[in-house]
């Protein structure tokens, strides 16, 4: 057919353009890859971080053998210090409080002899969380520790087959940052993080720059629709952002050895109507940006909320209510539960829907908005 | 029969907020004619020649642009006009050849390679396609804007100031290439403030404020100013200058290279005028307004009326 070939041909047109401004322009270039590289190094070496001696404080009314094999072992792990002293358990509160220990250990009375019955004692160690990539070291040792450091103890015992999987309960409490247990919360936010400040920022640059350097109108003097326009410039940038995708997942598994439990076509998928969020968000900026400048003043407006209400740098559940609110609205927010759940947890396609339609929602109030301010003249 | 009317447009008006940049302006030009646009700075010219295009939608008046609607068929419109804008609007990071390709893509020019290759030739660019637009001096920029605006074939051609600041052998070379495109049949719409281009058009119209206040050939507007001029040599023109600007209503002083040009509308302030300076070794002598005396009269006129 004529006209859709002539429509074709223009959409091509302008999409092999916009791949040589991206391959002419160096440093945008740069920005695209180098970002993702150099925010995954960086908080891959918070992931990576492995501190050791950490402060540790025991509040314990039993000081049987058992419990000093504990302690040496914990202290050979190496990732706990112990304080001298055996602190009250409302001393212990407030030094965690304080920050002057990392962890409280809680040894219940008759731990000693419960253990030795085979009877399964509670074992309650407390985690200042703030700093959630600074323990996780230590919990995975704890964890092991327990099933092997009494085995010599317990050898010959009557009852060691019960012991499997472990001869104590050992629970866990982190305080202060409960859900920002996985030190691998990280990568996956980092995703929605380079998405939202690459893409936004890209398109909205790309079409003020047409404005600024008045090539706009020349182009729209030509038949080139703006629809035609729109799109042409947005398709290289949906796969820019799936080489940026790709670029995390890859460097993610190699360089930190970040786990993927679920599927990799669904979170692909989910990435497509992030990255169409993004897009439309930042096509609606350059309706409004009058230049470039303003485009990425804009983005940051954008980012910057997004980027500490969407539960990346803060728990969310830990922020206050209006907060949680307004942290809602950004597709960031859902975009990162549904990476961490698919990644992480092995969501499917159900749980993953759950965040899936507020984006879907973000988008289309976006187009919307932008349908409405979008010129398609020049007035 | 008159020729056919390329461009026939009546009470165009087009305002942005609660300003009018154009104001009521009918239009009407010939196949393969040049028709200059004059005008201060601020007059509506571009905006204009946008509604003419399709950039901008009329907020009043209306008529045809190659026989198509100009409010409801821009489409078509734009199919068949060469529109070189007033700023260079090549990409200045896509090569010579990246440019005229991409031109011709978005018109779907069938055989673009020749084409594009054609162009190239035509331009003396054929050997150096690859270096990138934005490192051309200025004169090849407007020569490459031209051979852009024109790959598609165009019927009508809109050149919004297309010579401002390229030097006076690249400015002759391209009217020299404008006539011989409108010999061949293609009609070209130029706004222009060099009175050497103006005098070149076939006919012209004189814009300010948005208020279209004079057309017609250059013997025509020249004729129908009702100005008396009176050109003074020798003498201190310093002088002269000082002791006549501003202190007669109406009377108008020009410097024109080492001569003065004193003109009216009112034959008898004029006359006064002459007899009263006639010394002090200014010689004043009748003469023919230039296009120039015109415009100038005709800006002071309107900024009186509409500023
Ligand atoms: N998009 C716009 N929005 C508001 N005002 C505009 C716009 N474009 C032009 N103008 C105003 O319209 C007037 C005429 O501008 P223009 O057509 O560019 O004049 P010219 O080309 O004759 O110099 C100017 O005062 C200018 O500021
Ligand atoms: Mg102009």
């Amino acid at each position: 057919m004529k006209t859709g070939s002539t429509v074709w041909q223009r959409f091509v047109a302008i999409l092999s353009k916009e791949f040589i401004h991206m391959r002419r322009d160096r440093t945008t270039f740069a920005m695209m890859v180098g970002i993702p590289i150099i925010q995954l190094i960086i908080f891959g070496y918070a992931i990576n971080s492995n501190p050791k001696y950490l402060p540790t404080a025991v509040v314990s009314a039993d000081n049987g053998p058992l419990i000093r094999t504990l302690t040496t072992g914990m202290k050979n792990s190496p990732y706990f210090e112990f304080l001298p002293g055996r602190p009250t358990e409302a001393q212990a509160k407030r030094m965690l409080e304080l920050g002057d220990v990392q962890f409280v250990l809680h040894v219940p009375e008759h731990f000693s002899r419960d253990l030795i019955r085979g009877d399964r004692p509670h074992l309650l160690l407390e985690a200042d969380a703030s700093d959630p990539t600074a323990m996780s070291n230590a919990f995975a040792a704890m964890n092991t520790l327990v099933t092997t450091v009494w085995q010599r103890d317990l050898q010959g015992g009557a009852n060691m087959g019960d012991y499997v999987p472990s001869p104590v309960d050992l629970r866990i409490q982190a305080k202060y940052n409960p859900e920002a247990l996985s030190q691998y919360n990280v990568v996956p936010g980092l995703l929605g993080v380079v998405l939202t400040m690459t893409l936004v920022m890209i398109t909205g640059m790309a079409i003020t720059r047409e404005r600024e350097h008045g090539t706009m109108e020349a182009l729209l003097a030509t038949p080139a629709k703006p629809i035609e326009v729109m799109i042409g410039k947005i398709v290289p940038y949906i796969l820019v952002g799936y080489m940026q995708v790709s670029l995390i997942l890859i460097m993610a598994r190699l360089l930190f050895g970040v786990p993927f439990l679920g599927s990799v076509v669904l979170l692909l998928v989910s990435a497509f109507f992030f990255i169409i969020a993004n897009l439309t968000m930042g096509i609606l900026f350059s309706t409004l940006a009058r230049t470039q400048l303003q485009a990425v003043q804009m983005t940051f407006f954008f980012f910057l909320p997004s980027l500490l209400l969407s539960g990346f740098m803060f728990p969310f559940r830990g922020m206050p209510q209006w907060a949680q609110y307004i942290g809602s609205c950004f597709p960031m927010t859902h975009f990162l539960r549904i990476v961490r759940g698919i990644m992480l947890k092995g969501n499917g396609i159900i749980e993953t829907a759950d965040h899936l339609w507020p984006i879907l929602l973000f988008t289309l109030v976006v187009v919307a908005l932008g349908s409405k301010l979008y010129r398609t003249t020049l007035d | 029969m008159n020729k056919e009317l390329v461009i026939d447009v009546r009470g165009i008006t087009k305002r942005f907020g609660d300003k009018t940049v154009v104001n009521g302006v009918d239009i009407s030009v010939q196949r393969g004619e040049i028709y200059g646009f004059l005008g201060p700075n601020g007059s509506g010219k571009t905006t204009f020649i946008r509604v003419l295009c399709g950039l901008l939608k009329a907020d009043g008046g209306g008529g045809t642009c190659l026989g198509y609607d100009v409010l409801t068929q821009s489409d078509e419109i734009k199919l068949h006009v060469g529109y070189m804008t007033q700023k260079f609007s090549l990409y200045q990071d896509l090569s010579i050849e990246e440019n005229l390709d991409f031109m011709a893509r978005v018109y779907s020019m069938p055989g673009r390679r020749q084409v594009v290759d054609a162009a190239l030739e035509r331009l003396g660019l054929a050997n150096r396609k690859e270096q990138l637009a934005g490192q051309l001096s200025g004169g090849w920029k407007q020569r490459l804007a031209l051979a852009a605006a024109l790959l598609h074939k165009p019927q009508l051609l809109l050149l919004d100031e297309p010579t401002a600041g390229v030097d006076p052998k690249a400015r002759r070379d391209f009217w020299l290439e404008i006539h011989k495109l409108a010999q061949e049949g293609l009609t070209v719409l130029v706004s222009t403030h060099y009175m050497d281009e103006a005098e070149q058009c076939d006919r012209l119209a004189y814009l300010a404020y948005g208020n279209l206040m004079v057309n017609g050939t250059v013997a025509e507007v020249v004729a129908n100013s009702g100005l008396h001029t009176y050109c003074v040599t020798g003498g201190d023109m310093q002088k002269l200058v000082s002791l006549l600007d501003g202190k007669y209503p109406g009377l108008q002083v020009v410097p024109f290279g080492i001569k003065l040009h004193v003109f009216s509308r009112d034959t008898a302030l004029l006359e006064r005028v002459a007899a009263e300076y006639a010394k002090d070794d200014w010689q004043w002598e009748k003469s023919e307004p230039a296009l120039e005396d015109v415009f100038i009269e005709l800006m002071n006129r309107a900024k009186d009326n509409y500023a």
